[in-house]
């Protein structure tokens, strides 16, 4: 229980990709600080349609961190000032009293807005598309056992298989890269028995998915492993721009 | 339609039965099958892995869902694991076994074939997700880990952390998006069907609404596959995510296709509970902190000390007292309905006195902070987040949330619906989970139907249509797409023409309330007629008073959201309708009518071991039909847990 909190809100507001965009001020009165920072939209929203206003327009689903939908700027940072957090799990008690908060879209090349905080990340699916995957198909399978993976490898390719594709990576990015999500995923195949006939294939057509969708490449600024919420590592990236070397030769 | 259509039951022994009837079904020639479309609604494990298997066979697939990609449907969020009847643990587990389980947690109200299938294709769903590079736990040697989950005497749980949905899902969506790649499957992001194609009653195809441009599109099909998830939504509160819901499946009932069980609907003992009027989310807690977590109430009605003020003697530990073997271990529903008995008795804690304390002082005194904390940490991580609270200082607080329904549109052992060319397979058809799911079984059940069994049967439909079948593209079928096209036109200009006060989540809200409390954890006949008239009026005043700002030709969240509630209105009538004619109490189903002088659900084998299949009549009640359950290789017996 952690009493009230009056917040300023100035969110950006764009009602089509096409049509020009501003900030615009809300004021939240004495709502609940156990309210989390999208709760307190939808009561904004509520308060906006009562009034026959346009609500704010935001991503968001399972409001428990796992789904990916929601992400925004929030005074600058992606998903806000809360270490390993997405959005919806942010709190406002997290904020001081009379505060003023700063809301914009994903801003990135490879995103391009949709309306208010939503933007389209497409993109990322077209990156799996480019070779994300394990050429199985159903009912090939051999029995699960039949090949055996160490633990703690099986668990190093679950923690870079965690991430949830929010894009905060990107958005963090002064080049717009998208090289933190990419070396999560050819982390996470490269490290499996499983991953290992396309492993080559796979790093070379996902990177360069990445630059005709747009995205920047990466200067090591590390923003990005700060915002994301799974807490996955830069060091992956370093070691994708290995994966050329070490790959070499094998032909697959 | 009209009538119960032939459940199509496999004959003879049910330890080869699926085998016997998938190597008979007929085949497709790999050439004709790329000529046949085929929509699938929803990317979840169902959806994503019926796509992407049916893609592979050749078909040309488009896939519909409202999200913006096929990763964020709410199967992602399922944490605990999933079953398969391998016996890696060698604990004695068995395909019979999981048989078994299954049909008895779902309290007899399952059909036995199907639970015998899902437990022999339990198996090669664990290989085809390894062959994927699901990251599953592992032990030292390298081989799967498993682990004992939901009150089960064997370890047949594969996890992944508690992130198995997630990973589960990303291997099906990689599958998935390996045959967009391959032009074999056309995504159809953040689109909603708002309406099925049928002509001279057979599945057509859909309307959905681009939600970005507004448009109306029809795709027509061969075949319609709806895999959109369950209606746990209809409490307004759940651990569901927000944006599933039932339009999908309603709009098919009002079709043709029956709804069978529609009252099965599973509540979670603990969950988080609701704070603020505005708390848009029960998050679920693994039930696994019920193994050291104490579960009390304050033994004084009304007593509003904080916990650490109330002595041992002034606590009721009300499990352990009630039920002395299993303790703080009972079902789901046993502990969810315990809870809620002395909640509405005056005991509960919290806000609105809408919880219950899950503490565990104890076993840090017995077993030290850190062997609690290395085992519960990141759950009370989760806890803290959300409520600010540490559990290891203070008691958790919980209360019982919606989490799943185990009704849905009824399907035929093919997982056909009443509507030929309509299958319909995961959270959104009826069948395997009876009235009560076991934990871990609806992951196995939707990647089950996605990947193994309508890849065969739906081939088998197509099949039997031979050549001379009306195609898609027929004029009839073109005219059924336009009459199809101006009934959701007319939905969407009569939302937006309401112009009253109200927005769509205040109805929502009072929905959920009206739901919970009269067709919820307990039911009775009184609660269930109030109920009844209850939502007929509240509906009433959502066609009158809604507001949706806003246009039909833009991004519009408030009329998606008005769309998906002026379909769960027609739901929960027929939920209050399916409890009020089910007169036993069995699994979650609680009739108060129906119980032992102890408390104990009374089951009616004599005149409720049957399915309830309920047919729509446009203007008149609808239509109750039965189809009986009989059971050959398990005796229905009673639940005890005293
Ligand atoms: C918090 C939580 C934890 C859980 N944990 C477990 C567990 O440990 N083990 C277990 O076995 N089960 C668990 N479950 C249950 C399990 O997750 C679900 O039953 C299962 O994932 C449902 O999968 P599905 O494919 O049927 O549907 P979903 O995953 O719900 O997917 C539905 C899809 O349909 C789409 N859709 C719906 N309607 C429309 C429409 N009208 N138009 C277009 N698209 C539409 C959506 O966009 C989505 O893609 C859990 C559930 C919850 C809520
Ligand atoms: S790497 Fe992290 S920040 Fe980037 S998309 Fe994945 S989860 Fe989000
Ligand atoms: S809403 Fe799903 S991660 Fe935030």
């Amino acid at each position: 229980m952690s009493g009230l909190i009056s917040l300023t809100l100035r969110i950006w507001r764009q009602r089509s990709p096409d049509s020009p965009g501003a900030y615009a001020s809300y004021r939240l009165e004495q709502v609940s600080a156990d309210l989390s920072l999208l709760e307190a939209l939808d009561l904004l929203n509520e308060q906006l349609i009562s009034a026959g206003e346009r609500p704010v327009g935001f991503e968001h689903d399972c409001r428990e961190g796992i789904c990916g939908s929601c992400g925004f700027l929030v005074n600058g940072q992606a998903h806000g000032p809360q270490a390993a957090t997405t959005v919806c799990q942010l709190y406002l008690r997290r904020f001081n009293d009379g505060e003023t908060l700063v809301l914009a879209p994903w801003q990135a090349k490879a995103f391009p807005p949709i309306q208010d905080l939503v933007v389209d990340r497409s993109a990322l699916d077209r990156l799996i598309e480019a070779g994300g995957f394990c050429s199985v198909n159903t009912g090939n399978a051999p029995d699960a056992n039949a090949i055996l993976v160490g633990r703690d490898q099986a668990a190093s390719a679950f923690e870079t298989a965690t991430c949830i594709g929010c894009g905060a990576c990107v958005a963090s990015c002064r080049n717009a890269s998208a090289s933190l999500f990419v070396a999560a995923k050819l982390a996470h195949l490269a490290q499996l028995p499983q991953g290992q006939p396309e492993r080559a294939a796979r790093a070379e057509a996902m990177q360069q998915q990445m630059g005709r969708e747009g995205f920047g490449s990466c200067s090591n600024q590390l923003e990005c492993e700060a915002v994301c919420p799974k807490q996955i590592s830069a060091d992956w990236i370093s070691w994708m721009h290995g994966e050329r070397r070490r790959t070499a030769g094998s032909g697959g | 339609m009209s009538g119960l259509p032939d459940p199509r039951l496999p004959t003879g022994p049910l330890a080869t039965a699926w085998r016997r009837s998938r190597d008979g079904l007929p085949l497709i020639s790999p050439l004709r099958k790329r000529q046949l479309r085929i929509v699938v609604v929803g990317s979840g494990l169902a959806g994503s892995a019926a796509a992407a298997s049916l893609a592979e066979q050749g078909y040309q697939v488009q896939l519909v869902t409202f999200h913006d990609s096929p990763r964020r449907a709410h199967s992602v969020a399922a944490q605990g694991g999933i079953n398969a009847a391998k016996n890696y643990a060698n604990d004695g587990d068995s395909v019979e076994r999981l048989f078994a389980d299954t049909l008895k947690g779902g309290d007899f109200r399952a059909r036995e074939a199907g639970c015998y299938r899902l437990a022999e294709i339990s198996g090669a769903i664990i290989d085809q997700c390894v062959a994927q590079g699901v990251p599953f736990a592992r032990e030292y040697g390298g081989t799967l880990a498993n682990r004992n989950f939901g009150g089960s005497l064997v370890s047949r749980t594969f996890y992944a952390r508690g992130q198995t949905g997630q990973q589960l899902l990303y291997g099906a969506y990689q599958a998935l998006m390996r045959q967009v790649a391959a032009g074999r499957v056309e995504l159809l992001t953040r689109r909603e069907m708002l309406e099925l194609v049928t002509q001279a009653g057979v599945a057509r195809g859909v309307v959905c609404r681009n939600l970005l441009s507004g448009e109306l599109e029809t795709y027509t099909a061969n075949a319609v596959v709806l895999a959109s998830g369950g209606y746990t939504n209809v409490y307004y509160l759940s651990t569901n995510a927000l944006k599933s819901n039932a339009s999908a499946i309603w709009r098919a009932h009002l079709e043709g296709a029956l709804f069978a069980n529609p009252c099965f609907t599973q509540i979670h003992p603990t969950c988080i509970p609701s704070g603020d009027a505005y708390q848009s989310k029960l998050t679920l807690m693994s039930e696994s902190l019920r193994n050291d977590g104490r579960v009390w109430l304050p033994l004084k009605a009304g007593d509003r000390r904080p916990p650490d003020q109330i002595p041992e003697a002034e606590r009721d530990y009300f499990l352990e007292r009630q039920y002395p073997s299993y303790g703080n271990m009972v079902p789901r529903d046993v502990a969810s309905r315990r809870a809620r008995e002395l909640c509405n008795g005056g005991h509960g804690v919290g806000p609105g006195g809408r919880s219950v304390y899950l503490d565990f002082h104890d076993a840090i005194a017995n077993q030290g902070s850190e062997i609690i904390e290395a085992r519960y940490g990141n759950l009370f991580e989760m806890y803290q987040r959300i409520t600010g609270d540490d559990p290891m200082a203070a008691p958790m607080r919980i209360y019982p949330a919606p989490h799943y329904t185990m009704g849905g549109l009824w399907v035929d052992y093919h997982l056909m619906s009443s509507i030929p060319g309509l299958f319909v397979l995961g959270e959104a058809n009826f069948s395997e989970h009876g009235a009560n799911r076991l934990g871990a079984s609806a992951l196995m059940q939707g990647l089950a139907d996605g990947y193994f069994i309508a890849p065969a049967t739906v081939t088998a439909w197509l099949a039997e249509q031979g050549a001379t079948a009306i195609g898609p593209d027929d004029a009839a079928v073109r005219e059924a797409c336009l009459e199809a096209g101006q009934r959701a036109q007319g939905r969407i200009e009569a939302l937006l023409a309401v112009a009253g006060t109200r927005p769509v989540d205040s109805f929502h809200r009072a929905l959920g309330q009206l739901m919970l409390e009269h067709c919820g954890i307990s039911r009775s006949v009184a609660g269930l007629g109030a109920g009844l008239a209850a939502v007929a009026e509240l509906e009433a005043q959502f066609q009158q008073d809604l507001r949706v700002p806003g246009g039909a030709d833009e991004p519009n969240g408030e009329l998606e959201k008005a769309l998906r509630l002026s379909d769960f209105f027609g739901l929960a009538q027929l939920m209050l309708r399916d409890a009020l004619a089910r007169e036993e109490s069995c699994g979650a189903h609680f009739r108060e009518e129906h119980q032992s002088s102890g408390g104990e659900a009374v089951r009616d084998d004599q005149h409720f071991a049957h399915i309830a299949a309920w047919e729509h009549r446009p203007g008149a009640a609808p239509i109750r039909h039965q189809e009986p359950l009989s059971f050959s290789l398990l005796q229905p017996s009673t639940r005890n847990y005293q």
